[in-house]
């Protein structure tokens, strides 16, 4: 009996592939991946080789992803390189979403208040000393930051920190930390400034304007002028 | 029907008791009805403030609890005619006797009867406050020009602001000592205003004469030619909704011509 074939392995430049059906059982699939690997493995060779999953429209758990790591790594020299699906639970799609928006809140943050988003925080306002903003993402403040604010606090270092008026009571960015001068002249601050990891890891602050250069990625405008 | 207003301030000290006393005397002194509720049960002053101590008998528990009628617990300011009343904290329990909702309960019934309710809050935001603020309609922060304090004050409109049902809290700057502005050794009004974003509603400046009046048990409201006096009387006008410039804190020079109008009583 001709079975349609469950697990195409490709080989390109980078590796091989492996489309898995999308279609049939996953016993079936983890069965014939078994079977294929075992076919295509050589005893003697030496080089690793990376393995892109292709899982088509398949929903895979984090457990199956597992299994399927653990199945290809068994074979000594194939690495598990990226286990790709074309398909989210909405729960990821949301998280994913809210990851990747700017939250903007118009207010002020006094003393003992909290805001927290899980992307970028674009606040319309001022922190105020004893106020903490946190995000996801990074921070832009358009009124005075006096307060505390961490940025990319779920681990992310290329998050940056913005503010009108840069003179917080302590910054964070994921895992570094910076503490303020004792004391600020309010008067002599008067341009925007913004705070970042640089290449030797330590969280500085600077003129806004380095920004561009720095994280590039903070632009998202398409199109032309 | 009345307005119920709680005056606060996070940070104990810095003149809580005082404000509401004078302005519950002010506002009497404007012919309107007052009661005054002290909500600082286990630690209450303003009966004291306001010389009232001796004449309790029944306080705000004895009421919540239905162990007397509202109005017996209320003592009358014999200086006024019907006109001022106080309603004294409990003395031998703590803030956990009485719950937010028996306080809005409290309120709304003494609203029935008087034009203004100003409830004296307890410092701390802990039950104590949240007793307080929960008959309020609005709220005025009382603060002095520490950064302590104003630290507090910012903590305590935070709260005031998710309060619902709540006008945006009015600000009264306490105990400005205009000496120490000058210098530059405290904080002036307008950076406090610009701190907190609120509505300035009196700033008042630190006079001896305050605190030697609430040690006789007479408020310096009482006094017209007090310069704490005139402020706590500008607030009352302003609560109101008189329109009344702040005053300058610069104390008067002793000119001749001031000597003199004071002579002829033209001037304090």
């Amino acid at each position: 009996m001709k079975q349609s074939q469950n697990v195409v392995i490709k080989g390109t430049k980078d590796g091989l592939t492996l489309q898995l059906n999308d279609k049939c059982a996953y016993n079936e699939l983890i069965e014939e991946l078994t079977e294929k690997l075992d076919a295509v493995t050589k005893k003697d060779e030496d080089a690793l080789i990376k393995v892109t999953v292709q899982t088509g429209n398949r929903y895979v758990t984090e457990e199956e992803k597992e299994e399927l790591r653990q199945l290809i790594r068994q074979r000594r020299h194939l690495v598990v390189e990226d286990i790709r699906s074309n398909v989210l639970t909405i729960d990821e799609a949301v998280q994913w979403k809210e990851e990747n928006e700017i939250v903007s809140y118009a207010g002020r943050i006094r003393s003992g208040q909290v805001l927290e988003v899980p992307g970028d925080l674009l606040l319309i306002g001022d922190v105020n000393p004893g106020g903490t903003v946190m995000a996801g993402g990074s921070i832009f403040v358009m009124g005075a930051l006096k307060g505390m604010a961490h940025a990319g606090c779920y681990g992310n270092d290329s998050a940056v920190i913005s503010a009108a008026k840069m003179m917080p009571s302590q910054l964070r960015i994921s895992g570094h930390l910076t503490r303020s001068p004792d004391r600020y002249d309010e008067e002599e601050i008067t341009e925007s400034e913004c705070a970042f990891i640089n290449e030797a890891q330590q969280l500085v602050i600077d003129r806004l304007q380095v920004l561009k250069y720095l994280r590039p990625d903070l632009s998202t405008f398409k199109g032309g002028f | 029907m009345g307005e119920a207003i709680v005056i606060t301030s996070g940070k104990g000290g810095v003149g809580k008791t005082t404000t509401t006393a004078n302005l519950g005397t002010a506002l009497a002194l404007q012919e309107k009805k007052v009661c005054l509720v002290d909500t600082d049960i286990g630690l209450r002053n303003l009966d004291v403030v306001m010389g009232l101590e001796n004449r309790i008998i029944y306080d705000l528990v004895d009421v919540v609890e239905e162990r007397c009628k509202t109005h017996q617990a209320l003592v009358k300011d014999k200086r006024f005619n019907d006109l001022l009343y106080l309603l004294p904290a409990a003395q031998t329990t703590d803030k956990s006797a009485v719950t937010p909702e028996q306080m809005k309960k409290l309120i709304d019934e003494l609203k029935q009867d008087y034009d203004y309710i100003l409830i004296d809050c307890p410092a701390g935001i802990e039950q104590g406050y949240k007793n307080a603020v929960a008959g309020a309609d609005r709220a005025i922060v009382v603060t002095t020009p520490e950064k302590s304090s104003v630290r507090d004050a910012d903590r305590v409109i935070g709260l005031l602001e998710k309060e619902e049902g709540m006008a945006p809290p009015k600000l009264v700057v306490n105990r400005i000592r205009h000496h120490m502005v000058k210098e530059g050794d405290m904080l002036d009004v307008d950076e406090v205003a610009a701190h907190l974003s609120i509505e300035l509603i009196g700033i008042v400046a630190d006079d001896d004469e305050v605190i030697k009046s609430s040690h006789n048990g007479e408020p310096v409201a009482h006094n017209p030619n007090n310069r704490a006096s005139i402020a706590y009387r500008n607030i009352a006008r302003r609560i109101l909704g008189e329109s009344v410039p702040l005053q300058h804190l610069e104390p008067e020079k002793d000119t001749f011509f001031t000597k003199f109008k004071r002579f002829i009583g033209m001037s304090r």
